[in-house]
């Protein structure tokens, strides 16, 4: 066995060691899907200072949740809360599991930690679906309770690998007689993983990179197609032998084989010969839907080109395009195309 | 500012597009946002600890953002208009700097119950932010 089979064969083993131990973890988050947990409750009635506190930051000016006289003219004994606070209410705070008594003591997300250990540190939430019976209104005290709903399969995202972990949560209100009422439900799910890039761990980066569309590939053959957008010309290739034009650019004439060429300007007058409109999956920085065109130019030759001042679902095959330049990112000028009458 | 004037189901259509709302994404509003949430999570209000987490700042909480699609769609519904669920899925986070900027559509409309669902994405430079959807129902 060569050094490098042998140094294959470890890497091999290694992967496997690492799925005996993703079954043996697999077997006991398993174990746990159903569980029910107990009542957690809100550190504070439903209050007007919470309520307006998160109206501020949010930017929700909205009378029937900070005006109380506004409120009762609407048929409330107070102030509303805003439906997006129903989470809120029950949170943790600075100690995210440290909550009022008679809370129960368990963890609803305590598979998390079962997880961990195994080589998932990371965290992130995904999804928050909630949803709500009626209004909640300031005075009111709320609990929830929850359920462990699911654990995926591992799975790879662009953050990583890991398994997504969805809770179910009730919410109620408190009433004197002991009648507590359902006043809305929550899935929320998140991700814990393995970091794709651990090595990145300590990027200096102050905020985000913006991300621009992909430049072209350059050539002595393409770069006056290129020069011409920038000038705000499009330009198609003409073989000089036997006037032939051609698009996409190339070195040599399919008609007559010659080497020698120019180019001409096109009218940019069009008409759509084909199109696609792009849905999914959304990649930036494209805006969707995204109309591409195969158009085909007066002239005679067809090109792909972005279409743009496009009404969704009303291209026709064969309609009028005009050309027009756009300039991205501030590093390139791309033709684009749009509908005119005609 | 939330218009006064609450839209009536007559008012709206099927394929309706809301108005844009471009939100500028700062570190105020993300720090605010996950201490008016209640979530002291690190990685939301200690950019030292964020970077300890892989990430090049701040990034702003699911509540926060729950919050901001509600302002979306009630911006648009008027103040009486009653939300009956937010459904939210996050994808690239938010950072400082960034811009959010939320679209949205009618995509069911039910006349005889006043109810509307809207399908809406936040998208940042990144990509999407959130997409999801919201169902709204309309005085009679």
């Amino acid at each position: 066995m060569s050094k490098r089979d042998h140094a294959e064969r470890r890497v091999l083993e290694n992967n496997q060691e690492t799925n005996l131990a993703d079954q043996v973890l697999l077997e006991k988050v398993q174990a746990m899907v159903g569980r029910e947990y107990g009542r957690v409750y809100a550190w504070d009635q439903v209050n007007a200072p919470m309520i307006r506190h998160w109206c501020e930051i949010m930017g929700i000016e909205n009378p029937l949740y900070t005006d109380s006289n506004f409120a009762r003219s609407q048929g409330y004994s107070d102030v509303v809360a805003p439906p997006g606070m129903l989470q809120v209410w029950c949170m943790g705070g600075l100690s995210p599991e440290n909550f009022p008594a008679p809370s129960s003591q368990e963890n609803n997300f305590e598979v998390l930690k079962v997880i961990d250990p195994y080589g998932y540190p990371a965290v992130v939430a995904v999804n928050s679906d909630l949803a709500f019976n009626r209004q909640i209104v300031a005075g009111e005290r709320l609990y929830f309770t929850s359920k462990l709903d699911s654990v995926s399969e591992e799975k790879t995202t662009g953050l990583g690998t890991g398994f997504f972990v969805t809770v179910l949560m009730d919410y109620f209100s408190e009433k004197v007689d002991g009648n507590d009422e359902p006043v809305g439900q929550q899935l929320f799910r998140v991700f814990k993983f393995k970091p794709a890039h651990r090595a990145d761990v300590k990027i200096e980066q102050k905020s985000a990179s913006v991300i621009k569309r992909p430049l072209p590939g350059i050539s002595d053959d393409t770069r006056f197609f290129w020069e011409g957008c920038d000038a705000g010309k499009l330009l198609i290739q003409r073989c000089t032998a036997c006037q032939t034009l051609r698009h996409p650019p190339g070195p040599v004439c399919s008609e007559c084989h010659s080497f020698d060429w120019d180019s001409v300007e096109a009218s940019g007058k069009a008409q759509l010969y084909s199109f696609v409109v792009m849905h999914y999956p959304e990649v930036p920085p494209f805006n969707y839907p995204n109309p591409i065109g195969l158009i085909e130019l007066e002239e005679g030759v067809r090109l792909i080109a972005g279409l743009v001042g496009v009404e969704p679902g009303t291209l026709q095959i064969g309609q009028r395009l005009q050309v027009e330049f756009h300039r991205f990112d501030e590093q390139q000028t791309l033709p684009q195309f749009r509908p005119v009458a005609g | 500012m939330t218009s006064m004037k609450t839209k009536a189901i007559a008012e709206t259509q099927m394929g309706e597009l809301l108005p844009e709302l471009a939100i500028p994404v700062t570190v105020t509003l993300i720090n605010g946002g996950a201490i008016a949430t209640r979530d002291y999570f690190p990685g939301h209000h200690d950019a030292d600890a964020a970077r300890e987490l892989g990430s090049p700042h701040i990034f702003m909480n699911i509540l926060t953002t729950t919050a901001l699609v509600q302002r979306f769609v009630e911006q648009w519904a008027g103040p009486l208009a009653i939300l009956k669920d937010i459904q939210l899925k996050l994808g690239a986070p938010n950072y400082p700097g960034d811009t959010m900027t939320f679209s949205g559509e009618v995509v069911e409309r039910d006349e005889a119950s006043s109810t509307l669902v809207v399908s809406l994405k936040g998208k940042n430079s990144m990509g999407n932010h959130a997409t999801g959807k919201v169902t709204v129902v309309l005085p009679a």
